[in-house]
């Protein structure tokens, strides 16, 4: 079963997890074949998430096409319109995605994009801001890091989030500057405090509008001379992304965020050097960089087989392709999200999210084990997330009265299992084989349960039960939190 | 053999046959009740951003009233605190407690360089960061990291909600959160998990294993104790039907049990009032002063309310002049309260706001709000303020 394991670490690491009809197909071939057709399967171009309300559509394009550019804007009541809509649609996008994780043959794609999703964090109160910028990071994330940082950069949610809008000639803001080094390509410890201020003047002048798209204001450009990383000249927004992308700190601190993500919280220096070092000479080729990490016989080694927390959205993802499941209330899982501290669109911070131990507490450790049998028994989720005011932003009545009334209701996740799909796969497993090969399919490290002792838990009237039984109590453990 | 209810239940200590017990679970031996004396933090986070300003109300100044014409609340509106302070009428039992002396009130708390964000200000109070720094880990989580590696408490530090806010998460340690008692036990109870940690965790050597096993054996035990707790001396008080009610009531009937937890951590909001503050503002200050005074009353009749400190915050307080919505939006500094049995300086601390040294229309903090922590950590909970805050903060004198 050696093959089984590398191919079920490959997939939850360069995807989601393997899906419930990848059953023979990782049992049968060979890690470099399986990750030959991953690989190819994220050759197509991704088809782009597009899911505003039209009327909320037609209003951004009518102030986008005014021929006037200082009228491109919007009134009052239109402001208030696209904030509260984009509540709803942000929800509608952030569960799109989802699905898309779940069902795309492009694991590897949309698994980066997670990656970068969480690299370049952002939060906004603006449905098209967030689904562009996640279009951006969709169609460059196995692509080149150099057109990834420049669109990232340019796009209309980093230019909001991080107040270029308020970066102007002898009033700069210096928020994007900072971020852009510390958390986007140098890393702390790595420029000075003149660097940020010199760089922010640099970027004085870029802009965007709430109707979206990339403005470059010459008035408020500061086209001065200025002096950054040792260079000199009349730097410009774009000189200084270049000037950053040539510091070969900028390759190491992305590799090594990326080892961390895909291999293991304890980076291996050397590791990240060699590939460091490669990924800078080829010119930032983020899939080739992949490739070498995945091809890698160190990536398939013990210490990392097993080693990852499950992120909120990796294990909700990875639940759903082993457990096929048509979801009534596909929103519950924003809720769930928000109950295990991980809600795409809403980073805590700039930074992203910590990840590792960090997902685990009392809570969430509970809901985490506790989930599986809720689903099974469309049980009640008897817990209330936090209020979030940036999120509610004045609509705190309407959805306080939601969720007293969901509350009342309880709060039901409303799905059917494809069990038939799920029974399926042991169809072949011999009687005294078919527990482990449960066991096998579903944990990427032993439990100490042994066979007998589970049987005390499960439902023993029949194969088809036994097996069911056996997927949720197994999945319930500490050890289904981790791959 | 399964591990009995019964042997998990003595003392919440799991050592009655220690043979059968797995080594990580070991670490719950000894765990006694709470030491007479030691003293009990409550923090009550006000959730939003609440206006500092209409809540200890400058009644002698002119330019709150001035940026304030709707909004302003009326000295003869107002409670009387002193000839510069009035609160707002329905916080009644803090006047009680202010002139009783157990009221120490401190006005403009904020920090350098003040963020505006809701979420990012909230980071900033609960990881006691400074303006520019992301920490991933509270306060009173570090507080617990620093009580002990494998601590046998792992209850000292509770949030009664449903999920564990950042402020205690430390590194190694984490608070426990639970609604109530019996819901985190009706969670726990299935005996799966119990025979799940009975079977123990097959690879210790690994970081993150070790990890999940520490955090489900805590949480378990952790949720028996506290059930067990919450039984031997329930609160018979009248407390108002409301969700704060019942979480204070939680708390109070945990306080008197003797269970050894120091640090309660609860929140109440939304403040965030930048549409009809009064009405909104109003109506959870109801709510808000008959919890509190449920409450204090009954600590005091149980003799503990000389041992235990109340704590309100808020990530920020409001602007000074209103806005054309009937309400207010992000500002800066804002008020504390801290209430208790045991001050040693009561009454407004440190003079009401200073509304004429605005900065672009908010006011300018006059004491950093890692002080307070910085005085609690030492003299209440006697741990080192330093390396928890890690960095030193002037003491008060307040305790």
């Amino acid at each position: 079963m050696r093959d089984q394991r590398k191919n079920q670490h490959l997939l939850w690491r360069a995807g989601f997890g393997p899906s419930a009809d990848q059953f023979k197909q990782i049992r049968n071939q060979s890690s470099g074949k399986l990750f030959r057709s991953m690989l190819e399967a994220c050759q197509k171009a991704p088809v782009l998430f597009d899911v505003a309300d039209s009327g909320l559509k037609a209003m951004v394009m009518a102030a986008r096409n005014n021929p006037f550019p200082q009228r491109r804007n919007f009134s009052p009541e239109e402001k208030k319109d696209l904030r509260k809509q984009s509540v709803q649609d942000i929800k509608i996008l952030n569960v799109r995605w989802l699905q898309e994780m779940t069902d795309t043959d492009a694991q590897l794609r949309e698994k980066m994009s997670l990656f970068w999703h969480g690299h370049f964090a952002s939060k906004t109160a603006n449905i098209f801001y967030d689904q562009e910028l996640l279009n951006i990071i969709r169609q460059h994330a196995l692509g080149n890091f150099r057109d990834l940082l420049f669109s990232v950069s340019k796009s209309a949610s980093m230019i909001q989030f991080l107040n270029n809008n308020q970066n102007r000639k002898d009033h700069p803001n210096e928020n994007f500057a900072r971020e852009l080094m510390e958390l986007f390509t140098l890393g702390r410890g790595n420029y000075t405090e003149q660097d940020v201020k010199e760089s922010a003047r640099a970027f004085t002048g870029w802009g965007t509008r709430l109707a979206g798209g990339f403005e470059f204001r010459e008035r408020q450009h500061d086209a001065g001379g200025k002096i950054f990383l040792g260079r000199t000249g009349n730097l410009s927004g774009d000189d200084i992304l270049e000037i950053l992308l040539g510091e070969k700190q900028t390759a190491i601190f992305i590799t090594r965020k990326i080892y961390r993500f895909f291999v293991n919280d304890q980076a291996d220096e050397n590791r990240v050097s060699e590939l460091a070092t490669a990924f800078y000479d080829n010119g930032y080729d983020i899939q080739k960089l992949m490739e070498s990490i995945f091809s890698s016989d160190w990536f398939y080694d013990d210490i990392n087989i097993g080693a990852h927390i499950k992120s909120p959205v990796e294990w909700i993802v990875g639940i759903r392709r082993q457990l096929p499941q048509d979801i009534g209330n596909p929103e519950v899982q924003v809720l769930l999200q928000r109950l295990l501290g991980q809600v795409l669109f809403n980073p805590p911070n700039v930074a992203g999210w910590p990840g590792g131990k960090h997902w685990i507490d009392s809570s969430s450790l509970m809901l985490r084990l506790r989930f599986p049998q809720i689903m099974y028994s469309a049980d009640t989720i008897l817990a209330t997330p936090k209020d979030d005011d940036d999120l509610m932003m004045g609509l705190l009545e309407e959805s306080a009265r939601r969720r007293r009334e969901m509350n009342r209701a309880g709060q039901i996740i409303h799905t059917r299992i494809h069990w038939e799909t799920c029974t399926d796969q042991f169809r072949e497993s011999k009687e005294e084989y078919l527990i482990p090969d449960i066991r096998q399919w579903l944990l990427q490290c032993g439990t100490a349960i042994n066979n007998d002792s589970l049987k005390n838990f499960l439902n023993l009237s029949g194969r088809d039960n036994l097996i069911q039984s056996a997927i949720i109590r197994i999945m319930s453990t500490p050890e289904y939190q981790l791959c | 053999m399964l591990i009995k209810r019964r042997e998990f239940l003595q003392l919440g200590s799991l050592a009655t046959s220690s043979f059968l017990v797995p080594k990580f679970l070991k670490a719950f031996e000894g765990a006694g009740k709470l030491e007479t004396g030691n003293k009990v933090l409550v923090v009550l986070q006000l959730s939003g951003g609440n206006d500092g300003l209409n809540t200890v109300i400058p009644v002698r100044n002119d330019i709150y009233y001035r940026e304030r014409p709707k909004l302003g609340i009326a000295k003869n509106k107002s409670l009387t605190l002193s000839s510069e302070a009035g609160i707002h009428p329905e916080l009644t039992c803090l006047k009680a407690l202010y002139d009783e002396g157990n009221l120490a009130i401190l006005n403009q708390v904020g920090y350098p360089n003040p963020d505006r964000s809701h979420f990012r200000s909230m980071d900033i109070w609960q990881t006691a960061s400074g303006s520019n720094e992301y920490r991933n880990t509270g306060w009173i989580g570090r507080w617990l990291d620093a009580q002990c590696d494998h601590c046998d408490k792992p209850t000292q530090a509770l949030e009664i909600d449903d999920m564990l806010s950042l402020a205690l998460s430390g590194d190694r340690m984490k608070g426990i959160a639970l609604h109530d008692p019996a819901r985190l036990y009706n969670a726990s109870r299935d005996p799966f998990f119990r025979q799940i940690l009975q079977s123990g965790n097959a690879h210790p050597a690994a970081d993150s294993n070790n990890y999940l096993f520490q955090v489900m054996a805590e949480t378990i035990s952790g949720a028996d104790y506290i059930f067990e707790q919450s039984k031997l001396h329930p609160s018979l008080a009248a407390y108002p039907d409301t969700e704060i009610g019942k979480r204070f009531k939680t708390i109070a009937s945990l306080i008197c049990s003797g269970i050894n937890t120091r640090v309660y951590y609860l929140s109440l909001g939304s403040f965030d009032t930048h549409v009809n503050q009064e009405d909104r503002q109003q109506k959870l200050f109801v709510e808000l002063n008959a919890a509190i005074q449920a409450f204090v009353s009954d600590l005091k009749s149980n003799h503990r309310f000389h041992e235990v400190m109340l704590m309100t915050f808020s990530e920020f307080g409001r602007r000074v002049a209103q806005n054309a919505s009937g309400g207010t939006d992000h500002g800066t500094a804002s008020n504390m309260f801290l209430i208790s049995g045991a001050l040693k300086k009561a009454g407004l601390l440190n003079g009401m706001p200073d509304l004429s040294n605005l900065s672009d229309g908010d006011l300018q903090y006059q004491l950093d709000f890692r002080s307070v922590y910085a005085t609690i950590l030492n003299k209440w909970l006697d741990a080192d303020d330093g390396k928890i805050l890690g960095a030193k903060f002037e003491q008060m004198d307040f305790i």
